[in-house]
């Protein structure tokens, strides 16, 4: 038997009320690491009309949910969420603290850190518990290389890429407590102040939940590169994605981005049209069950990672597999 | 108005995989010979930045845009890059070769540096630097100076005070502000950075670089290199992942089309 940790505690985002695939993902580690290495798991969420939630998150994992139900937490914040997730992570004390890598966890581990005078790894992969210490394995170098890290101080932080670990079957009757904690946060206390929030509208699948990811790079000559593009997904239920460069382009939204810094899928199928296959972008879709890519360079490096590849000019081969696929779903 | 922004110097993040290698012994990156350090891509943006906000105060307005680094001694490359872009002075704290991925001494570090600068106003910082892409510095300097934070910058404004920041989200923009003193973490989709003129890159030769030791800001010895690292790098390696590769033939695209889509029928992936 291996030493035991003092628990975890994750840190599920909610979304519309509901929690984001990532948290319940989280869950799933930190019960697998909690049935190897003792210690309970601690389910934190943020957020206003949060019935249900604490039922949910005992399915999926956690043996104790804590609730901050409070308007004020209706939409991300990261300076107004921090007083009050310092104040449960200090009071539950526990081995690792799971935060996911999205555009709000990776704003928020790093204040937590330094708040409470502990360390943080970010874009963790995977967590292994070695002689009581956990070994947090994250991505660096753009994706080139993977370091292994382990901190001197407890709690460790560490903030979990989507799609890496695998959440559990819910089963309802799985035993477990909530409660509902009150917000200790002085609003006088902030200093910055949310002004205004635009969100794009998805329209069609979401990248990160589609079973087929179609995306596009420079290869594909232009903003119209996209047409096909869009065309594909919808006839297979699927949705676009891009590369930077493409984005950095304006040929496409922003929020196509896939990479490193932008979106994580791990589809069933993703296809890649006119895309080199750049670590930071293979950073995004490394975890997809196949990829298929189409490139006139028979170099690119996108064919390293492809079960089936074209050498070719997309701009010539994708208007075909439209009506290729247009057959198949006739 | 002072802004400090604070950059690092990196191996040139976009070389192909193939030059890319780590002793796994020493667990440290193999540098490639004869490659020149690049700022890192965000850092660059970062002066960016700063050099918009001098642009829009327009002529005559009184911003200093300080440089700073830590760095070994005498590693000058991120520092002129950046003077060659347009900031005014650097400053260079040379450090016992520090770089980890833990952030936590080099935020400390920076904090102090920026400390003894004085009456600093705007903070900007990359939102990660682009070797080990950590992204927790900038954010620890803000928390050790007990100053706002806002990240993921695509625009920064300043007027009367007050910081202005288009922050991006996965699904859209947030327009936040903050009191200076603030800092701001640049992201990617600022933009372009303008090119280092002639002109520039020749006065850069001539800005004031302040060179100082870690005593100089009133660090001592536990405070600084590894002593004061609290993580440890357990191993570094490259992960290999190649897979086996099937070609799709067929004389015409429509052929390849085709045959293409037969295979993935096969696979039941359509
Ligand atoms: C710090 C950092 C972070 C980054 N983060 C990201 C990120 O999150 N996501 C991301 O995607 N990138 C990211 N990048 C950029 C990344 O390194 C690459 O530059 C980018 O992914 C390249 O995009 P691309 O493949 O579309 O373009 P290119 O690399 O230019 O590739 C275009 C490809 O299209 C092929 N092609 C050209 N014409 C045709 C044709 N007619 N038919 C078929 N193929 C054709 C070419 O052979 C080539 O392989 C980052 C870079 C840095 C430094």
């Amino acid at each position: 038997m291996t030493e035991n940790i003092n628990g975890v505690l994750v840190f599920v985002e909610m979304v519309d009320n509901q929690p984001v695939e990532l948290g319940l993902e989280m869950l799933g580690l930190a019960r697998r690491i909690s049935d190897s290495h003792g210690g309970t798991v601690t389910a934190v969420v943020f957020g206003t009309n949060l019935e249900g939630v604490g039922d949910n998150l005992i399915a999926y994992g956690a043996d104790q949910v804590l609730i901050n139900d409070n308007v004020i937490f209706d939409n991300f914040h990261a300076e107004a969420w921090l007083p009050d997730l310092s104040k449960i992570v200090a009071e539950v004390a526990p081995a690792i603290v799971l935060i996911g890598h999205s555009l709000s966890g990776t704003d928020l581990a790093p204040r937590l850190a330094f708040r409470l005078d502990i360390d943080v790894a970010t874009g963790c992969e995977s967590i292994e518990i070695v002689n009581g210490r956990p070994h947090m394995t994250r991505s660096c170098f753009g994706g080139l290389a993977r370091e292994v890290v382990t901190f001197n101080k407890t709690p460790a932080v560490a903030t979990i890429r989507s799609k890496t670990q695998q959440a559990l079957t819910p089963m309802m009757e799985r035993a477990g407590e909530f409660k509902f904690v009150s917000s200790i946060l002085d609003l006088n206390s902030l200093r910055s102040r949310v002004i205004k929030r635009e969100r794009e509208k998805t329209v069609g699948v979401k990248l990160e939940s589609a079973k087929i990811v179609i995306s596009g790079g420079l290869g594909l000559g232009g903003p119209e590169g996209f047409n096909t593009l869009n065309e594909i997904a919808e006839l297979v239920d699927g949705a676009v994605g891009a590369s930077r460069a493409a984005c950095d382009l304006d040929w496409c939204p922003r929020s196509y981005q896939v990479g490193l810094t932008g979106r994580t899928v791990a589809p069933e199928l993703y296809l890649a049209v006119g895309i080199s296959g750049a670590s930071h972008h293979m950073a995004g879709c490394g975890n997809a069950k196949t990829i298929v890519s189409i490139n006139s360079d028979p170099a690119a490096a996108i064919f390293k990672s492809s079960r089936f590849g074209i050498v070719g000019n997309c701009q010539e081969v994708m208007p075909a597999l439209v009506e290729e696929i247009k057959k198949l779903k006739a | 108005m002072k802004i400090v922004v604070c950059v690092k110097q990196i191996q040139n993040p976009e070389i192909p995989p193939v030059q890319f290698r780590v002793d796994e012994e020493k667990k440290a990156v193999i540098p490639v010979s004869g490659l020149s350090p690049v700022l890192s891509p965000y850092d660059e943006q970062a002066v960016e930045a700063a050099l918009r906000i001098r642009d829009a105060a327009g002529e005559g307005s009184d911003i200093e845009i300080t440089v700073v680094t830590i760095a070994p001694a005498g590693a000058r490359a991120g520092i002129k890059a950046a003077l060659a872009l347009g900031a005014d002075n650097a400053v260079l704290l040379s450090e016992p070769t520090f770089d980890g991925s833990g952030g936590y001494v080099t935020a400390r570090n920076l904090a102090e540096t920026i400390r003894a600068i004085g009456d600093v106003d705007l903070i900007l910082t990359g939102r990660q630097a682009a070797d080990w892409d950590a992204g927790v510095v900038g954010l620890g300097i803000a928390e050790i100076l007990d100053i706002p934070a806002i990240t993921f910058a695509c625009d920064v404004q300043v007027t009367d005070g007050v910081v202005t920041v288009q922050r991006v989200l996965e699904d859209g923009i947030e327009t936040v502000e903050a009191d200076l003193p603030a800092l701001v973490t640049i992201s990617n989709e600022l933009g372009k950075v303008r090119y280092a003129s002639m002109r520039e890159t020749m006065r850069a030769a001539k800005k004031p670089i302040r060179d100082w030791s870690p005593e100089d800001i009133g660090l001592d010895e536990a405070q600084v290199g590894f002593k004061a690292v609290r993580h440890v790098l357990e191993r570094l390696y490259i992960p290999i992942n190649d897979i086996e590769c099937e070609y799709i033939e067929g004389d015409t695209a429509a052929e390849m089309a085709a045959s293409l889509a037969r295979r993935l029928r096969e696979a039941e992936l359509v």
